[in-house]
């Protein structure tokens, strides 16, 4: 193997591992980057959107190669009952602008052409190696790792920790502690395939255009969870994830909860008759602000999932992941400029400039988010979603019915299924912690 | 009857992925146990890949060939031992085409 000693070695392949191994590498450093996946992507999952400002900061250029594939000009948001779907629709041609914003990917494609941009830039990357240990020195500074190929250990100033959410390197040094079943959401996702037209046709786009559903309700039945439903070139992206710890406690099964939810019948008529060619499951950090772990250490940073920065109420995580990564690889530069050691008082650059960024400010925002929908699960995601449906049902409904006793009916329900004092402290939590 | 279904379900769904099995070296072990915890056996539905079942005896074991490697047992039964969990050798397991 190699004997050299490097710069930094960056743990993973991912999106946080890729933006932070490439800005390394294009200010000069020696970077080695370890994937224990055959391929860069053959480990992950993702929804999956892409946000282009993010990725615009690493590599400008992008889109003359990256395999993009739709960027988005609608976004659906539906409460789902049993029968039904409300929904908050937006669509604008805006989005259709020279350089969009958001685009659908698929992960395994996206990660290897990332892959291939960070050997471009200069950087050693070997796959199926698994990085099984940290290496420290005397005073317990982080020096190196070992890796389950044959051969010694692989020396660095730094090791980048982007293993993702799981990682078990970070959690078995105890530099942080593992997720905590309430502080991750297991979601099960997977790709159907369809023709090119037949998903213009059915989701009113064209061309390159795209557009995303997300839905709360009762298809997570009574758990904290998100159903998605994203449009690619010529397949559609579906899935739906909950906390670990409500599935736990309900005993329910993922594949379960993905059948019934392809069987919406919202959800049916849109992939009828298409063609599944992949399941998988990942896990998606949830803990949010109070789940961020110490971010750096004699000889090391962590990043991206394995810091818990994932945003679960927008759903963002990959430019979470990018931005870690690129943020801590500059510190790492400015750092290696001075000559100075890579050591917890000179990486504390890299706290202070995420801090500075959106990244710790979004979570701050929504620090008490997590806690709140873990707590009222069911109120939120069983028992709103099917008062709301009845009350636009009964809007909907003309039956000679007055208008005024149909609004009374809708108010008395509200107030029957939750109590007016529930209703407003639970408008008032959500209130806060969205502030 | 309907766990027979879902079971079905779940092993065509696995079938379509792709994986490098290293045989004869599971990356996840169950310590033998005489009751399973709640957690452990809550494992026998909430692997989304169904890769734990309750045996005659009552016992959970895992047969880790389908496993995505998601952790979800990791987070639920490492802490207290009752599993030992690791990523199979670099290379191995699954290989997700899309992702
Ligand atoms: C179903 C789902 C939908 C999502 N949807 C979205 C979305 O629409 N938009 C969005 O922005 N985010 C989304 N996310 C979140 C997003 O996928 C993550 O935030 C992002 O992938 C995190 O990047 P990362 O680099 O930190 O970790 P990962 O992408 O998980 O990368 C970690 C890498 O490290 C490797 N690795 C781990 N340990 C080792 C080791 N010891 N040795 C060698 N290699 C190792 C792994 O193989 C992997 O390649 C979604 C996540 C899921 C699961
Ligand atoms: S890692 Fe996930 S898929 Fe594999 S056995 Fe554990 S729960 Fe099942």
């Amino acid at each position: 193997m190699i004997a050299e000693e490097f710069d930094a070695i960056v743990i993973g392949a991912g999106m946080s591992g890729n933006a932070a191994a490439y800005t390394l590498a294009t200010h000069g450093l020696k970077v080695l980057q370890l994937e224990r996946g055959e391929y860069p992507g053959s480990k992950n999952v993702q929804g999956a959107i892409m946000y282009a400002n993010m990725l615009e900061k690493i590599i400008p250029d992008f889109r003359d190669d990256a395999p993009l594939e739709r960027h988005l000009v609608e976004q659906r948001l539906w409460v789902m009952d049993d029968t039904s779907h409300t929904g908050i629709h937006y669509r604008s041609d805006d989005f259709n602008e020279a350089k969009p914003n958001r685009y659908t990917i698929i992960r395994a494609q996206f990660d290897k052409w990332f892959s291939r941009k960070v050997r471009e830039a200069g950087a050693t990357v070997l796959c199926e190696t698994t990085a099984t240990e940290l290496v420290r020195d005397a005073n317990g500074k982080v020096i190196g790792v070992r890796t389950d190929r044959a051969g010694g250990v692989l020396y660095a100033d730094v090791v980048v920790l982007a293993e993702g959410v799981s990682g078990l390197l970070g959690t078995r040094a105890g530099l942080r502690e593992m997720p905590k079943p309430e502080t991750v959401a297991l979601a099960v996702k997977e790709m159907h395939f369809l023709p090119e037209e037949v998903i213009e046709q059915r989701f009113g786009v064209k061309g390159d255009e795209g557009c995303v559903i997300e839905a709360v309700g009762t298809i997570s039945r009574g758990m904290a969870g998100l159903g998605f439903l994203y449009t690619n070139k010529e397949s559609i992206s579906l899935g739906i994830g909950c906390l670990v710890s409500d599935f736990t406690a309900a005993m329910e099964s993922p594949y379960a909860l993905l059948d019934a939810f392809k069987n919406h019948p919202s959800i049916r008529p849109l992939i009828a008759g298409s063609e599944v060619k992949e399941y998988a499951a990942h896990l998606i950090p949830e803990g949010g602000h109070k789940a961020i772990p110490k971010l750096f250490g004699d000889g090391w940073v962590v990043v991206g999932d394995a810091a818990q920065l994932n945003n679960a109420v927008h759903r963002e995580g990959s430019n979470l992941a990018m931005t870690s990564g690129r943020i801590a690889a500059e510190a790492i530069v400015h750092v290696k400029r001075r000559n100075d050691p890579m050591i917890r008082r000179n990486l504390t650059l890299y706290k202070a400039m995420l801090d500075k960024s959106f990244v710790v400010k979004d979570l701050r925002k929504y620090k008490d988010m997590p806690a709140l929908l873990h707590t009222n699960s069911s109120n939120f995601f069983t028992t709103y979603p099917r008062l709301i449906s009845q009350a636009a049902q009964n809007f909907m409904r003309v039956d000679g019915t007055p208008k005024i006793e149909k609004e009374k009916a809708t108010t008395a329900a509200f107030i029957k299924a939750r109590s007016r004092w529930g209703l407003v402290s639970d408008a008032l939590r959500l209130a806060f912690a969205w502030r | 009857m309907t766990i027979a279904v879902t079971k079905l379900r779940v092993e065509d769904k696995l079938f379509q992925n792709r994986y490098l099995v290293d045989p004869g070296r599971p990356h996840i072990k169950v310590r033998p146990h005489e009751r399973p915890s709640a957690n452990l056996l809550a494992l026998t539905h909430v692997c989304p890949a169904k890769c734990y079942e309750v045996n005659d005896k009552g016992q959970v074991e895992i047969t880790a060939d389908g496993c995505m490697e998601c952790g979800t047992c990791r987070v639920l039964c490492e802490p207290s031992g009752e599993i030992e969990w690791n990523y199979p050798r670099g290379g191995f397991g699954v290989l997700f085409k899309f992702g």
